[in-house]
């Protein structure tokens, strides 16, 4: 398997400024290459949810072509601070 | 090149997926023909799927039998809310809608959910307007009022 967790991750931080990003690999619980992320970024300011998927889907768009299955939540700084005072 | 623009127009009426091949064509012209009768024809008829039904979800199995947790997903979300009357289209029975839905709406999985012909997104999106409110101030704007409208948003 050529797509890894470090691989997304790295992605993420060069390509959309992420500025934390949980990678888990869900494989084993399911048929084939999987990966749930947390990605925290401040570009994700103002976007609604869908933009900001697509931009995690454009940055990933060549590993999601070997990737089976794919969770996604996207926060901007602000909003992860929130989460995690919870 | 006129015959070419008359199957092609003829293919398109019809809304079929499979190209017949037009009697005075060459081996050649039809297969060109077929290309891209299939590609632009396929993705015509998504277009009038997304936009037959308010309510439209490309799944992997049917409501009453979801065949992926993420659709199944989808499918509960709906139903929490009250949501009965939607189309709901099983990926795993036609790979042309499989891979054609993700090229339309320019998204590499299933499940994806449509409302009045717009793309929302996928699993993770729909659940998260759920948590947060919002999917009820969506439904209500497509005239469905949503089973869960009464209670409280959750704090943002």
């Amino acid at each position: 398997m050529s797509v890894t967790p470090d691989l997304i991750r790295e992605k993420l931080i060069a390509e959309i400024g992420a500025i934390h990003v949980d990678v888990e690999d869900t494989s084993p619980n399911r048929c084939a290459a999987s990966f749930k992320v947390l990605v925290v970024s401040p570009q994700f300011e103002g976007k609604p949810l869908l933009q900001r998927h697509r931009m995690v889907n454009n940055c990933l768009a060549e590993e999601l072509k070997e990737i089976h299955a794919f969770e996604q939540k996207t926060l901007t700084p602000e909003q992860w601070e929130k989460q995690k005072a919870q | 090149m006129n015959s070419i623009i008359r199957s092609t127009a003829r293919c398109l009426r019809a809304g079929a997926w499979q190209y017949r091949t037009a009697q005075n064509n060459g081996e050649l012209l039809s297969g060109w023909a077929r290309l891209m009768c299939s590609s632009s024809a396929a993705q015509k008829t998504l277009e009038e799927m997304v936009k037959k039904d308010k309510v439209v979800v490309f799944i992997k199995g049917t409501p009453a039998q979801p065949m992926c947790g993420f659709s199944n997903a989808v499918v509960q979300i709906l139903r929490m809310h009250g949501v009965d009357n939607y189309a709901a289209y099983n990926v795993l029975d036609d790979q042309d809608i499989r891979e054609g839905i993700k090229t339309f709406s320019n998204w590499p999985t299933i499940p994806q959910v449509f409302f009045n012909g717009e793309f929302v997104g996928g699993c993770d999106i729909l659940l998260q307007m759920h948590q947060s409110g919002d999917l009820v101030e969506e439904l209500q704007k497509l005239g469905i009022r949503s089973a869960l409208s009464d209670q409280e948003k959750e704090s943002k």
